[in-house]
């Protein structure tokens, strides 16, 4: 039995605490009016003088866009005034200054989204990676199937949470949902039959439910065929996991148009589900490793040897490099042909994000390879908490870059709200996570793999 | 080099291992073993050090990837800097996503074919090789145990083995090499 640490217990609720007072700050200090905008920006210009300027004045930054390449002016100007057309405020008699303001509201909302998904994503990952390992009766992996479960306790608060969010986001995020910028705009109008609040909600209902379902059957299968004499419950989670991956494959795809994809409601790309995904499998592996050694060095653990340490870290590996292979097959594509719909996603990643764009690059792809293409490496736990700290952190960033390029645009920055909402959600995190651990014996009993699984060598 | 050696032949790849762990702890040297497939732990029970095939074919990756760099490098950055399709050559980095299927794929080219020559190099296969083979069965389901004599008393040795199980035991006198 795992009992969360007493230090790591009171660690959680102080990252809760400070991370909740961070997140009501962030709300509490938006501007509230144009008026204070102007104030704000009175402000940055007498501070910092011409390098702020441009930051703030976001029509002469896009007016400023020239192809560096060439010297000249490209199609990509066109885009990216299109582009910032996209906002709600852009249209009309809007001025620069409300458009400003509304990024500025959306900040917090857009940090706490960010910290939200990276978490319920995890948990959501092991859940996906669990019915895998059911679904294709795996030999190595019955051994984790309590830590994975652990992990997936946090699915119900954290999907409840990112519902709660992207319906109450409204506007902040999904430009779709405002009624006077759909009545001027033809391609929203053609969109609205798919992008429309009611169908918006429904979808987001069948997802979590979906998903949080699939999650308390299976593990009280799963706990069943621990008493169970026969191994009824084990077919059952068997059947259940393959119709819950086929399940989680369509409503995966969905989720990150709804979620994602529709903050830029004029841009789509094709890859962009797959995408995602790859980015929640790595890191709940990841997270899977990370606790696993965890619970090894607390001598909990003892059936599980480095010899699935290792295969973990393989996943790890392998799995870093798929994200990279999807992240680079939407990057080149359109970065390739540059056609102008296309190409302002990136663009106004490239231009005001650029280290943590191609940062990210870095932390998720070369940390990865070098650190875990060593066979012996992958067996000693250091090296994979190493890895680990890398690929978490690179995936963090790729969500952030997933929605505040398109939320908040150029008006971004990493402060007190973006901050605490990862602590408050780490801390949730690791505190539910810690919990659901220690309800039940981490030794799977009577699966029909485990005995293969505990002398699992290669 | 003439030499004694005694070969044992097996017919179970269970037996074979446990044979192989046995006459190792007897401190009896085995020059080589015959099999018709790959036994599982074999090169551990044998002693063999653990091969380093794998580092060659990293380093030959990284050498095919500079070879990819180098190339279009030149090509299309320094030779002829051409104006196609408005993809912008003036530098490397400008133009690389253009670049990187051709990195990836001489990566794996250099990797994998190298890698496999320097395993022929090293294992001594090529064509109109001579076959090494000192029992045509242990192509097929006989495993052969080959054993230095050295200095060791023979009867003793044979002994010793067929109490390990071996069904053939036979003394090979003064071989040349194959």
């Amino acid at each position: 039995m795992y009992t969360l640490p007493r230090n790591l217990k009171l660690f959680s609720i102080v990252l809760i605490v400070l991370g909740l007072a961070g997140i009501i700050f962030g709300f509490l200090t938006t501007p509230k009016t144009i008026d204070d905008v102007k104030e704000i920006m009175a402000e940055q210009e007498g501070h910092h003088g011409e390098e702020h300027a441009v930051v703030t004045h976001g029509e002469e930054n896009t007016a400023n866009f020239v192809d560096e390449a060439r010297g000249q002016e490209g199609y990509s100007d066109a885009a990216m005034e299109h582009a910032t057309d996209l906002k709600p405020e852009g249209h009309g008699v809007a001025s620069h200054e409300e458009h400003v303001l509304h990024q500025l509201q959306t900040r917090p909302w857009s940090a706490t989204f960010v910290a939200a998904f990276f978490f319920m994503m995890i948990a959501l990952g092991a859940l996906v990676f669990y019915a895998i390992q059911y679904a294709s009766s795996a030999g190595w992996s019955p051994v984790l199937y309590r830590i994975i479960e652990g992990i997936t306790s946090y699915l119900l608060p954290g999907s409840v949470i990112v519902f709660l969010i992207v319906v109450f986001a409204g506007t902040h995020f999904y430009p779709w949902q405002n009624h006077e910028l759909v009545a001027d705009d033809k391609i929203l109008q053609g969109k609205a039959g798919y992008l429309n609040f009611p169908f918006f909600l429904i979808r987001a209902v069948i997802y979590i439910l979906g998903w949080n379902l699939y999650r308390y059957f299976s593990r009280k299968n799963s706990l069943a065929q621990a008493e169970a004499n026969n191994y009824e419950p084990h077919r059952k989670n068997f059947k259940a996991s393959v119709f819950f991956l086929i399940f989680f494959l369509l409503t995966e795809a969905t989720m990150s148009w709804d979620w994602f994809m529709s903050m830029t409601p004029h841009w789509y790309s094709t890859l962009f589900a797959w995408y995602i995904f790859a980015s929640m499998f790595v890191s709940a592996i990841t997270v899977i490793a990370l606790v696993t050694i965890h619970l090894k060095n607390m001598g909990l653990v003892p059936f599980v040897s480095d010899k699935h340490l290792h295969d973990l870290a393989k996943f790890m590996f392998a799995f870093s490099i798929f994200w990279t292979y999807l992240w680079f097959g939407q990057f080149m594509l359109i970065w390739y042909a540059n056609i102008p719909e296309e190409v302002t996603y990136f663009i106004i990643r490239i231009q005001e994000y650029k280290v943590l764009f191609f940062g990210m690059l870095i932390l998720n792809f070369v940390m990865p390879i070098l650190v875990l293409m060593n066979s012996d490496y992958k067996r000693i736990p250091w090296f994979v908490v190493i890895a680990a700290v890398f690929i978490l952190v690179g995936h963090y960033i790729d969500i952030f870059l997933l929605v505040m390029p398109s939320t908040v645009g150029h008006n971004w920055s990493f402060g007190i709200p973006e901050i605490a909402a990862f602590l408050f959600f780490m801390g949730l995190f690791i505190f539910i996570v810690g919990t659901g651990l220690g309800k039940v014996s981490l030794r799977p009993k009577n699966d029909p793999y485990i005995k293969e699984s505990e002398n699992y060598h290669f | 080099m003439a030499s004694k050696k005694i070969h044992a032949i097996y017919t179970d790849d269970d037996l074979l291992l446990q044979a192989v762990k046995q006459t190792r702890e007897a401190n009896y040297h085995i020059s080589e073993v015959f099999t018709p497939f790959p036994v599982h732990g074999l090169d551990h029970a044998v002693g063999l050090a653990p091969t380093r095939i794998a580092i060659t074919s990293f380093i030959y990756g990284l050498i095919g990837l500079s070879v990819a760099v180098l190339m279009m490098n030149y090509m299309m950055i320094q030779d002829w800097p051409q104006n196609i399709g408005g993809k912008p050559s003036f530098t490397y980095y400008q133009n690389m996503p253009a670049f990187i299927p051709i990195m990836f794929e001489l990566t794996v080219f250099f990797a994998a074919h190298l890698m496999v020559v320097t395993f022929y190099m090293r294992s001594k296969i090529w064509p109109f090789k001579k076959a090494e083979n000192p029992d045509v069965r242990t192509t097929d389901d006989h495993f052969l145990v080959e054993i230095d004599v050295e200095n060791h008393d023979v009867e003793k040795l044979t002994k010793f083995l067929y109490d390990t199980g071996a069904s053939e035991i036979s003394l090979i006198e003064n071989e040349q090499d194959h």
